[in-house]
C-alpha cells in the first residue's frame, strides 16, 4: 500500500510539473496581455508531433527534443508576430474564436501532414528501464521528466523572481498600464513571454510523448487541465501556477489510484464500483469549485 | 455594440420562412430526398441551442464556453428517460430543460462572480468535468452513450416518423424564438443588455446585476437542454461527445458567424456552417482548415459577424 | 415620537468613521472621518489625486475599505453592495460620463426609474417595454428637471458634453436618492453650461442633500453649506466656506494657489 502510494504520489509528481510547464506560459499570456489562447494546447500537440517526427530524423530523442522545442518556438514567434499581436487589443470573444480557429486548423493540418495514426516516440535507450528507489523499481525515464521539470520550474523562479525581465513581467501582470507609462517595451516583452510559452508547451509534449500517444485531440484535454490550474493558482501568478499544478497533479493521479480502493473500504462493493471511478474523474473539478467558492480569484492573485 | 432593434423587414420575413419550411418535409417527398428532412431537423436544433447560447452571450454578454454541458445533460435527460419509461416529449422536455437550467443555475452561481479569460475558463472547465462525469459512469453508457431504443412521443404523436420529429423541432424552434423576440424587448431583454453594455452603471442604478446574469445564464441553459433532448431523438443517442468542449466551440462559432446579439443570429449561423459542413466535407476531407481560416478572416475584417453585413441603422457607437 | 428616531434624525444622514484605504504604494485615503448632515450641500474639495474620487467610490460602495465604517440613514452599509447602497437612497454621477450612448435620453432616464424598487421588478420578459407608459412618463419628468426636455428623443451619444452631464444627473435622480453623490458635475463644461449646473444644483439642493466634489472654486462656494478639504487621502479641514477660505493650514496645502 505505501508503496503504490508512493510510487503514485511520483506520477502525480512529474505530472503536475508537466502541467506547470503549459501553465506557466499561458497563466502569463493571460496575465499580462489579458488575452486568451485556447490554442496553447495545440503548441503543445504540434510541438510533440515536431519532436517526435525530428527525432524518428535524427533517430535520438535528445536531438528530436532540441529540435522540436525550437520548431515549436518560431511556430510561436511567427504566431505572435502575425496574429497574437492583433488580438491583444480585441474583445475576449474575439480571442476566443480566433485561437479556437487555430486549433481546427493545426487539428487538421497534423492530421493532412502525419495522418490519423499516433506517431511512436521512444524514450532514450539508456533510460527505458527502471531504476530501485527505496525499495521499490520506478521508471528511470520518469525520473527524468521529473528532473526537467524541476530544473524548469526552478529556472522560471529565478528568472521571473530576480532578473531584471522578470520584473516587468511581473509588472506587467499586476498592472499593465503602468508598465507601458515605465516606458517598456512591452510589445517586445510581450513576443519574448509568448515564444518562450511555446518553447515549454513543446518541450512537454515531447517529454510526456514516449508516456502518452502523440496524436490529434491530445492538445485540449491538457488545455483544459492548465485552465484548472490557472484558475485555481491565480491568473498571471507563476507561484500560483505552480501550486496549482503540483495540487492538480497530485490530487488527479492519486484520486484515480486510491479513490476506488478507498470507497470499497466505505461502501458497498455495487456503489464503490460505479462512484469509484467517476467521482476520481471530476476530483478535480470539484476541488476548483471549492476554491473558487472561498477564493473567485484564486489561491495566489496577481492583481490585487 | 448597440442595443438590439429589429430590422422592418424581420418579422415578415421570418413569417415568410416559417411558412416555407411548412411546406418543406412534403416538397422533399416529393422530389425523393427525405435525407434531407432529417437534415433539416438537425439545422433546427442547432438553431434552437445556438440561439440559446446567443441568449447568454449577445444579449447578457457572458462568454461562455460550457454551453455544450447543457446541451448535452439535455440528451441524456431524454435517453435516461426514454429508457426509464417517460416516453412522452411533454414530459421529457420540460424536465430535461429543468436538470440543464438547475445545473446551469449552480455553475453560474459559482463562475459569475469572476470575469473576463477568469469566467471563460471556469465554464469551459465545469462543462469538462460533465463531461468526464459521463464517460466514467457505466450506468450511462460510458464511452459509447446512451442509446435511445426508440424516439419518444410528443403529445401522444410518434417522432418515429421524421416529419413529425421535424415539426415538433420547428414549433419549438418558433416558439422560443418568440419568446426571445419578445424577451429582448421587455424590461428583462433591457436590463441584460445594459448590463452587458455597463455592468457599473446598472449597478450604481440599483440594479442586482448578478440576480439578472444569473437568470440569464441558466435560462439559456434550459433552452439548450430543450435541444440536447430534441437531438438525441434525431440520432437516437445521448452521446458524450456532445458534452465536449469543442461542441461549445462550434456553437459559439455558429453564434459569431450568425451575429452576436441579433435575435436570429444563432438560426442564421447554424443554417450557415451546417451547410457548409454538409457540402464542404464531400469535397475536401480537410474542410476545418478551410474553417479556420475564414474564422480569422472574421475576427479580423468582420468582427460583427455575417447578419451585421446586412444590417443598416446598426451602426451607433 | 420615540428617542430611537429622534436620535435617528439629529444623526448625520451619511457618516464615515476611520476609513482607509491603500493601493498597492499609494494611501489613497487615510483614516478619514466625514460626515453629511441631512438637507445640507457639502463640498468636498482638493488638489487632483487627492482622493476625492476614491473616497466616491467607497462611499457609493464601488470599492470596499481596507477599515473603517460607513454609516448611511442609521443603518451600517459598510459591508453592502453597491445596488442596495442605492436602494437605501445613495445615487452617484461620475467624473467621466456614465450613460448609454447607443440609447435614446429617454431610454437612459427610463432605464434608471425601472431599476427602483418601487417600479416593481425587471424580471419581466414579455411586455415590450415601450408601453409601459409610466416608466417613460416618470422619465420625462427627470428630463425637464435638468433641461433637456427637448432632447428626449436624441441618442445619448449625440448629446454635447454638457447635456451628457444634465442626462447623468437626471438619471441618478431618477432613482429617488436621498442623497446625490456628484463627481466633478461641471467637469469639462463651458462656462454657459457651468451656469446653468449650479442653477440646477442650487435647485436640486431643496429637496435632496448633496455631497459635491467640484474643482471650480465659484461654484463650490455659491453652493456649499459646509467644505472639506481632501489632501493626500487625509482630510485636513471641515467647515462653513467662510472657515475653511481663512484656514491657514488649507491655505498652505491647497488653496494657495486659487485665491
Ligand atoms: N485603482 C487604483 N489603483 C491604484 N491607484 C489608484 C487607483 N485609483 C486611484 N488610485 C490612486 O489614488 C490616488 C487618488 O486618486 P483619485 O482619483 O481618487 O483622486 P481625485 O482626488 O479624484 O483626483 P482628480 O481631482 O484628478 O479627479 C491617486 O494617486 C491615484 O493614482
Ligand atoms: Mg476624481
Amino acid at each position: 500500500m505505501t508503496q503504490l502510494f508512493l510510487e503514485q504520489a511520483l506520477n502525480g509528481l512529474q505530472f503536475g510539473l508537466m502541467l506547470f510547464l503549459l501553465a506557466a506560459g499561458l497563466t502569463l499570456v493571460f496575465g499580462i496581455m489579458d488575452c486568451i489562447n485556447l490554442a496553447h494546447g495545440s503548441l503543445y500537440m504540434v510541438g510533440a508531433y515536431f519532436v517526435a517526427a525530428a527525432a524518428q530524423a535524427a533517430d535520438s530523442f535528445w536531438i528530436g527534443l532540441g529540435a522540436g522545442v525550437a520548431g515549436a518556438a518560431v511556430l510561436g514567434l511567427l504566431l505572435e508576430l502575425t496574429l497574437f499581436r492583433q488580438l491583444y487589443r480585441r474583445d475576449h470573444l474575439s480571442q476566443v474564436l480566433a485561437t479556437f480557429a487555430l486549433i481546427l486548423i493545426a487539428n487538421e493540418t497534423v492530421r493532412l501532414i502525419w495522418g490519423p495514426a499516433p506517431l511512436m516516440l521512444n524514450p532514450p535507450e539508456a533510460l527505458s528501464g527502471p531504476v530501485e528507489i527505496a525499495g521499490f523499481f520506478y521508471p528511470a525515464y520518469r525520473l527524468v521528466i521529473i528532473a526537467f521539470g524541476l530544473a524548469v520550474a526552478g529556472l522560471l523562479y529565478l528568472l521571473v523572481a530576480k532578473s531584471r525581465v522578470g520584473m516587468w513581467v511581473r509588472a506587467g501582470a499586476s498592472n499593465r498600464e503602468m508598465t507601458e507609462a515605465l516606458g517598456i517595451n512591452v510589445r517586445g516583452l510581450f513576443t519574448a513571454v509568448f515564444v518562450f510559452g511555446a518553447a515549454l508547451c513543446a518541450l512537454a509534449g515531447g517529454l510526456l510523448g514516449p508516456l502518452l500517444a502523440v496524436q490529434v485531440g491530445m492538445g485540449e484535454s491538457v488545455l483544459i487541465l492548465a485552465f484548472v490550474v490557472i484558475i485555481i493558482g491565480g491568473i498571471g501568478s507563476i507561484r500560483g501556477a505552480l501550486v496549482g499544478a503540483l495540487i492538480v497533479g497530485t490530487v488527479d493521479t492519486l484520486g484515480r489510484a486510491l479513490l476506488p480502493t478507498l470507497l470499497r473500504a466505505l461502501l458497498p462493493a455495487d456503489a464503490a464500483a460505479t462512484l469509484g471511478p467517476a467521482l476520481a474523474s471530476i476530483l478535480i473539478y470539484l476541488l476548483m469549485a471549492a476554491i473558487l467558492f472561498f477564493k473567485p480569484q484564486g489561491l495566489f492573485p496577481a492583481r490585487a | 455594440m448597440a442595443f438590439y432593434r429589429p430590422a422592418r423587414w424581420q418579422k415578415p420575413f421570418a413569417f415568410t420562412v416559417l411558412c416555407a419550411l411548412l411546406a418543406l418535409p412534403g416538397l422533399m417527398e416529393i422530389f425523393d430526398q427525405s435525407y434531407y428532412i432529417g437534415f433539416a431537423t438537425r439545422v433546427l436544433i442547432f438553431a434552437l441551442a445556438a440561439s440559446s447560447l446567443n441568449l447568454v452571450l449577445g444579449f447578457g454578454g457572458m462568454v461562455s464556453l460550457g454551453h455544450a454541458a447543457f446541451f448535452g445533460i439535455g440528451a441524456y435527460v431524454a435517453a435516461i428517460c426514454q429508457q426509464g419509461g417517460i416516453v412522452e416529449g411533454l414530459l421529457a422536455f420540460p424536465l430535461a430543460m429543468g436538470v440543464a437550467g438547475l445545473f446551469a443555475l449552480l455553475v453560474g452561481a459559482l463562475s459569475l462572480r469572476t470575469r473576463g479569460v477568469y469566467f471563460i475558463m471556469i465554464t469551459l472547465a465545469f462543462a469538462q468535468m460533465v463531461y468526464y462525469l459521463f464517460i466514467s459512469a457505466r450506468a450511462w453508457g460510458g464511452d459509447d452513450g446512451l442509446p435511445l431504443s426508440e424516439r419518444m412521443q410528443f403529445a401522444g404523436l410518434s417522432l418515429t416518423d421524421d416529419k413529425v420529429l421535424f415539426y415538433v423541432a420547428l414549433g419549438l424552434l418558433t416558439a422560443i424564438m418568440l419568446l426571445l423576440g419578445r424577451l429582448a424587448d421587455a424590461r428583462f431583454g433591457r436590463t441584460i443588455q445594459a448590463i452587458r453594455e455597463n455592468e457599473t452603471r446598472m449597478e450604481a442604478l440599483g440594479y442586482p446585476v448578478f440576480r439578472y446574469r444569473l437568470v440569464c445564464f441558466a435560462l439559456g441553459g434550459a433552452i439548450a437542454g430543450l435541444a440536447g433532448a430534441l437531438l438525441a431523438n434525431l440520432t437516437g443517442l445521448a452521446s458524450p461527445a456532445l458534452l465536449q468542449w469543442t461542441q461549445s466551440g462550434t456553437l459559439l462559432v455558429m453564434v459569431i458567424i450568425g451575429g452576436v446579439g441579433y435575435l436570429y443570429g444563432g438560426v442564421v449561423g447554424a443554417l450557415v456552417l451546417l451547410l457548409l459542413e454538409e457540402f464542404l466535407l464531400g469535397f475536401f476531407a480537410h474542410w476545418h482548415i478551410v474553417l479556420g481560416l475564414l474564422l480569422i478572416g472574421i475576427v479580423l475584417f468582420a468582427p460583427k459577424g455575417v447578419a451585421a453585413l446586412f444590417d443598416k441603422h446598426r451602426s451607433q457607437p | 415620537m420615540t428617542a430611537a428616531t429622534n436620535s435617528a434624525k439629529n444623526a448625520p444622514l451619511l457618516d464615515v468613521r476611520g476609513l482607509s484605504r491603500r493601493f498597492a504604494a499609494v494611501d489613497a485615503l487615510r483614516d478619514v472621518n466625514f460626515s453629511v448632515e441631512a438637507g445640507e450641500v457639502h463640498a468636498l474639495i482638493g488638489p487632483n489625486g487627492a482622493g476625492k474620487t476614491t473616497f466616491i467610490h467607497h462611499v457609493s460602495g464601488a470599492l470596499q475599505a481596507d477599515s473603517g465604517s460607513i454609516h448611511f440613514a442609521g443603518h451600517d452599509v459598510t459591508k453592502l453592495s453597491m445596488h442596495r447602497r442605492v436602494g437605501a437612497g445613495m445615487a452617484r454621477s461620475y467624473q467621466i460620463t456614465n450613460v448609454f450612448l447607443g440609447l435614446s435620453a429617454l431610454d437612459n432616464v427610463a432605464l434608471a426609474v425601472q431599476g427602483r424598487p418601487d417600479a416593481g421588478s425587471s424580471f419581466r420578459f414579455w411586455r415590450p417595454v415601450r408601453t409601459e407608459h409610466a416608466l417613460f412618463d416618470a422619465a420625462a419628468g427627470y428630463l425637464e428637471q435638468v433641461g433637456l426636455r427637448d432632447k428626449q428623443q436624441s441618442i445619448a451619444g449625440n448629446l454635447s458634453h454638457g447635456e451628457q452631464r444634465a442626462l447623468e444627473l437626471a438619471m441618478a435622480l431618477a432613482t429617488q436618492p436621498k442623497m446625490l453623490l456628484l463627481d466633478e458635475p461641471m467637469a469639462g463644461t463651458g462656462p454657459e453650461e457651468s451656469a446653468r449646473m449650479v442653477e440646477l444644483i442650487e435647485h436640486l439642493a431643496r429637496h435632496v442633500t448633496i455631497l459635491l466634489v467640484e474643482h471650480d472654486m465659484d461654484a463650490v462656494f455659491r453652493l456649499a453649506d459646509r467644505i472639506s478639504v481632501l489632501v493626500n487621502g487625509q482630510l485636513i479641514c471641515t467647515g462653513t466656506p467662510d472657515a475653511v477660505k481663512n484656514d491657514a493650514g488649507v491655505r498652505r496645502a491647497y488653496l494657495g494657489d486659487h485665491l
